[in-house]
């Protein structure tokens, strides 16, 4: 598949401020691109550069090969869902689908049947004559994302157009979202804060921090192979401990709490361990991992994704998955347990 | 009757007093005065004050120019100050916002007549205008700028303009700049944003501004008064000539109440026309 959108060297300041640096990014036809990052990270700044609201300081960004300097944002082939929805409230539903196909100046009949199946598309027939203020929030949210695909764009750029809605909705717009992407192949580049929502939408996702994109790759490889200390404290839950020392084959927390970790060839400061990634009562058959005690400080129920916060020795505390199964259900505060972690499961980064 | 109840109704009691006795009463007086004629001994009923303005040709005249001079001061009101409105509420950083408002209302401190005869001193023969004009040698005698029907306008407008402006920039200020922007990013042009986006927008507050322009120009005596010439009589002029001339205070009364009706009917198809709701325009 061929790159639709290419990013180059993309550079923008704001003053001495640096809202986006050295940002490189290749998008396919038809992929799912979510940028992920904190407030502030600029990624809400890269969407306004790739829809042309805001002129880049330095770098390039090309469309379909096509550079896109000084071209207008009503002339560059994208279509924004606003994370206000900003749907025009003085039109109907109809009329606002119909806006941007109405200023290409084609037929009356045409705008109709396109409008008509882009409505149907999104669940929304027979609300052509509702006015926006009549509109849920689910429905609004159908509405403007109806008016940016009614144009065929390109790209559509989204932001963070779900995080208006209650989290009941926002779930299962999500599943909607990803499958009205696969039905009509457009690409998606989706803007977000919300890990969760990057995860479960996306090809791949750009962990932005600072105005820099910190790693760009699958949800999977995200997960389980953060490049960098910010991605993986960003995310998914982890538990996170900063270093006082290592040697080639052990890490010391600031706490003193010591694990082995073989084939070091760097001095990290910082350790990661998904609350997942222990093993309760670990058997001795078990090969390169760390074995240590804790005891059980509190159990956190919460159905599948129940948790218990444990104290090792050192008086370091960690987050360890609980799985609700029969032998650990009896599992309360006071107890002691075996606990293991393999030494692939500990990540370390320097700074 | 709860407490609550007693306190509204008591707080009720300064607004009831005002409109009864300083607006509704009155108006009622007016009203049946302006059906009477004074006879040898007494007044009359009589349909004949208001006959009398449709046979005069200069009675119902000044009323015609009144109202379509009122009506295209209001609309240049709008042209002139809509730029303004939406340079201080969308455009102008919000630091220097506050300051230039008040900035326009400036001219408010200093009440009408002064600034009526503020622009005596600017038009007149020897005024900064003419004055300027010949020490440029642009021309070479005085031209007549005061007292005509240019000069009335020019002091209408000026002291009727904020209205317009504040009531449209309340609502610019309420319109979310992203629909703007989302209006761009579906290939709008600047005018079709103007035209589908902000003015449908900003109709209740032009409507509203429309309003208050219209009527405080309508019914202002002082600039028509001063600025104006012999040949173009306002009609306010025409009800302080009844009332204060002649002391024909039966005529002035029904001129008095054609001009409400006037003024009620205009601002009725105003809001036809611009399909929104008193309701909505008034808040």
């Amino acid at each position: 598949m061929s790159s639709v959108l290419e990013v180059k060297d993309l550079n923008k300041n704001f003053g001495d401020f640096k809202a986006l640096q050295d940002i490189n990014l290749n998008v396919k036809e038809g992929e799912f691109v979510s940028v992920l990052g904190p407030s502030g990270c600029g990624k809400t700044t890269l969407l306004r550069v790739i829809a042309g609201f805001i002129e880049e300081s330095s770098g390039s960004i090309s469309i379909q090969k096509s550079p896109m300097k000084g071209i207008s944002p009503e002339n560059r082939p994208v279509n924004i869902v606003f994370q206000s929805l900003a749907l025009f409230p003085m039109m109907n539903v109809f009329e606002n689908v119909a806006f941007g196909l109405r200023r290409q100046g084609l037929k009356k009949d045409e705008i109709s049947k396109r409008v008509i199946e882009m409505l149907n598309r999104v669940g929304l027939n027979g609300y052509e004559k509702k006015k926006i203020n009549e509109l849920s929030g689910g429905q609004k949210q159908r509405v403007a994302i109806a008016r940016s695909l009614v144009m065929k764009p390109k790209i559509l750029l989204l932001d963070e157009p779900l995080s208006a809605l209650d989290r009941k909705l926002r779930e299962y717009m999500k599943v909607e979202l990803k499958e009205l992407q696969r039905e009509v192949g457009t690409t998606f580049i989706y803007i977000t804060h919300d890990q969760s929502e990057a995860l479960v939408m996306s090809d791949r996702v750009a962990v932005m921090n600072r105005g820099k994109i910190e790693q760009l790759d699958t949800p999977v490889n995200l997960y389980t192979h953060p490049n960098t200390a910010f991605v993986a404290g960003f995310v998914g839950e982890n538990n996170r401990f900063e270093l006082s020392g290592s040697d080639s084959y052990s890490i010391t927390t600031k706490n003193g709490w010591k694990l082995n970790m073989p084939d070091l060839d760097f001095a990290p400061n910082v350790m990661f361990m998904r609350p997942e990634a222990f093993i309760l009562e670990p058997t001795d058959d078990l090969k390169d991992i760390n074995k240590f005690q804790a005891t059980i400080k509190v159990v956190l129920f919460d159905g599948a994704n129940t948790k218990m916060s444990v104290v090792v020795e050192s008086g370091d505390e960690i987050l360890i998955s609980l799985p609700q199964n029969a032998k650990f259900q009896n599992l309360k505060s006071g107890d002691t347990v075996n606990i293991g972690i393999a030494y692939h499961n500990i990540k370390c980064y320097e700074g | 009757m709860s407490g609550n109840k007693k306190a509204f109704y008591f707080l009720l009691i300064p607004v009831l007093l005002w409109l009864v006795l300083l607006i509704i009463v009155p108006h009622i007086d007016l009203f049946i005065s302006s059906f009477k004629v004074d006879g040898d001994s007494s007044s009359v009923f009589s349909l004949e004050n208001y006959t009398i303005f449709f046979k005069e040709k200069i009675y119902w005249f000044t009323f015609l120019n009144t109202v379509i001079y009122a009506i295209g001061i209001t609309l240049l009101a709008f042209v002139v100050t809509f730029p303004v409105a939406f340079y201080l509420t969308k455009v102008v950083d919000k630091k220097y916002a506050s300051f230039l408002t008040l900035m326009l209302l400036i001219p408010l401190w200093v009440g009408e007549l002064v600034t009526i005869y503020g622009w005596v001193i600017i038009l007149g023969d020897h005024g900064v205008i003419n004055e300027s004009l010949i020490w440029l040698g642009i021309i070479d005698k005085p031209i007549t700028l005061l007292y005509t029907n240019f000069s009335m306008s020019i002091g209408l407008l000026y002291m009727s303009m904020l209205f317009m402006t504040i009531p449209v920039m309340t609502t610019l200020e309420s319109l979310d700049d992203s629909l703007i922007e989302a209006a761009s990013d579906l290939g709008a042009s600047k005018f079709t944003i103007f035209r589908r986006i902000i003015i449908p927008h900003a109709m209740p507050g032009i409507i509203n501004g429309g309003i208050i322009v219209f009527m405080l120009v309508i019914g202002d005596y002082v600039a028509p008064n001063i600025l104006g010439g012999k040949s173009n009589l306002w009609f306010t002029e025409q009800i302080y000539n009844q009332f204060l001339s002649t002391f024909n205070w039966n005529q002035g009364a029904a001129f008095g109440f054609l001009l409400l009706v006037i003024s009620s009917a205009v601002i009725w198809m105003a809001l036809k026309l611009s399909g929104q709701k008193l309701e909505k325009v008034g808040s």
